[in-house]
């Protein structure tokens, strides 16, 4: 949109942390563009937590260079917290509180909150908005996690599993949400392991396995999704039977001029697949 | 959008202490257990040694009224920060916290908050106890409230700042009850809170019990609220003023330098 492109939200370069000897991360480059949906996917234990958590300023980091939003999250102060939203996974937190509390509470942090109601409203929380934490449904919870995440209007915004527990109804809406916050401007970066999920909002996506990134592209490029053969079903007088082809095209139409076939179907390898052949081959 | 300004430490624990004081009163275990088992605990101990006492001046249900102030603050500063640091540890309160721009300061003052309204309320409970069911009368000069005023603060600092220190000694809130509870009620018993005259202890068990805060904490609160003549059942045959300053203070250097040491924001601080 500008002639000078802004300086990227993230910047990773040779990333690494262990525990006790074991490489959690072990030289990891990233690189997420300002204003960019960017969807980190990978198998439990493959480093994608610790990596968010560098990067929200919760962990150090062993090795590497990282800047979040030009600035480096060991050492940043109170400031730069203020631009980011950070959605973790798995808190039980603010059980006595109402939700509206709960979310005016936060608000207070941030120089410029956006107006409580408005938060509760847009995480479609406002028939909650008196009901106390504890009382709430996994998926609600999980709402009001980012309604305080978003309350600070973050110009980065992480979600960690963020829909874990909604229901499809509520994902959907939690994907216009998400939508939403993207047209303002907000940067976010994603990890979940809803592939469909990634597919649907992520502009570009990382899969992570054993602390590296085994593949990164958009949903339609990552890991040569695009190259890949489609697959082509039909029925005929033998029965069901299957092709793999670079050209669907070219064999449906040897297809139909040999004569009737029922059933027809083309398919890509969805993403699920590409996904489990990516971090398969890793083992 | 960068000219507006964080909003400051004080404001963001006054905060901290309004949400913290919704959330505790909210809370039915916190209220009964913190708040409101000292006093029943007096009017058990009250009960039971009404008419045991030998002193003319004072029944031994006045003694407890006065020490168990000290065990009142021991469980709404010590026991209630012990575990509310450990609890927010375990249930993300901190980690949301650290992700935001909170600071460490605004957390301890919104604690501290607490801290003071329910020591006073725990204060004021016992004190009822004390009038209302044990005829203790509250002095009536100056000097026995300012000396109150001053170990009541000593109080309050040394055991919130040892709460926040023995907090990082607790691994998750499920234990936090036993390692903490255990060593405060050995120490009520060494330091005479439910004995009395302190002198029918052990040699031993007060000899330990000086090196800990507790027991100056209720010879101090003895000495605002029974007879002068009741001095001379203390060890030394006096109130001692000045060493309940001196033990107390050195606790709360000892206390703030422990929790400014061992304080993390998460267990995965490193």
């Amino acid at each position: 949109m500008t002639s000078t492109p802004p300086p990227p939200a993230i910047r990773l370069r040779g990333l690494r942390k262990a525990y006790g000897g074991r490489e959690a991360v072990a030289g990891l480059d990233l690189t997420v563009a300002s204003g960019e949906v960017f969807a980190l996917l990978g198998p439990n234990g493959a480093g994608k937590t610790t990596t968010v958590e560098i990067l929200e300023g919760y962990r150090r980091r062993d090795g590497g260079d990282v800047a979040v939003l030009g600035e480096d999250p060991g050492t940043a102060g109170r400031g730069w917290r203020a631009r980011l939203g950070i959605v973790a996974q798995s808190a039980h937190d603010l059980g006595d509180l109402t939700v509206t509390e709960a979310v005016r509470h936060f608000a207070t942090c941030y120089p410029n909150p956006r107006p409580v109601g408005q938060v509760v409203e847009l995480v479609g929380l406002t028939g909650k908005a008196k009901a106390r934490v504890r009382t709430l449904s996994g998926g609600q919870r999980r709402r009001l996690d980012v309604a305080i995440g978003i309350v600070g209007r973050p110009e980065l915004l992480f979600l960690d599993e963020p829909t874990t527990g909604f229901d499809p109804e509520a994902r959907r809406q939690f994907w216009d949400l998400i939508r939403l916050l993207n047209a303002e401007g907000t940067t976010i970066l994603l990890t979940t392991h809803y592939l469909d999920e990634a597919e649907v909002l992520a502009d570009r996506l990382a899969v992570i396995a054993g602390g590296r990134i085994v593949a990164e592209g958009t949903p339609a490029t990552v890991g040569g999704r695009e190259t890949q053969l489609a697959t082509v079903a039909w029925t005929d007088a033998t029965g069901r039977r299957t092709e793999q082809t670079a050209d669907p095209a070219a064999l449906i139409t040897a297809l139909t001029a040999a004569g009737p076939v029922a059933d027809l179907s083309v398919t890509r390898p969805s993403l699920e697949q590409t996904y489990l052949t990516l971090i398969g081959a890793d083992r | 959008m960068t000219s507006v300004s964080l909003p400051s430490s004080g404001r963001l624990g006054l905060a901290r202490g309004a949400v913290e004081l919704r959330q505790f009163f909210r809370s039915k275990a916190a209220v009964g257990f913190s708040l409101a088992f000292p006093a029943l605990l007096l009017v058990l101990l009250g009960s039971i040694f009404k008419d045991s006492g030998q002193h003319p001046a004072a029944s031994v249900a006045q003694v407890f009224s006065a020490s168990m102030i000290a065990y009142g603050i021991v469980s709404t500063a010590f026991i209630s920060i012990g575990t509310g640091i450990a609890t927010d540890r375990e249930d993300g309160t901190l980690k949301r916290l650290r992700g935001t721009p909170m600071t460490a300061l605004a957390y301890f003052i919104g604690k501290l908050v607490v801290v003071v309204v329910t020591t006073l309320a725990e204060v004021a409970l016992l004190l009822a106890v004390g009038v209302l069911a044990f005829d203790m009368e509250l002095p009536d000069d100056a000097g026995r409230w300012l000396t109150f005023a001053w170990v009541l603060a000593l109080s309050v600092v040394a055991s919130t700042a040892l709460g926040v220190a023995a907090s990082a000694l607790v691994r998750n809130s499920r234990s936090a009850g036993v390692v903490l509870n255990v060593p405060v009620v050995a120490l009520q018993f060494l330091s005479g809170i439910f004995v009395h005259p302190i002198s029918s202890l052990p040699g031993w068990m007060v000899t330990v019990a000086s090196f800990f805060p507790v027991k100056w904490m209720a010879q101090g609160f003895r000495s605002v609220f029974l007879p002068e003549t009741l001095a001379a059942q203390e060890l030394a045959g006096g109130w001692e003023h000045g060493r309940i300053a001196l033990v107390l203070g050195a606790w709360c250097v000892i206390g703030l330098a422990l929790c400014l040491t061992t304080f993390r924001w998460t267990t995965e601080d490193r």
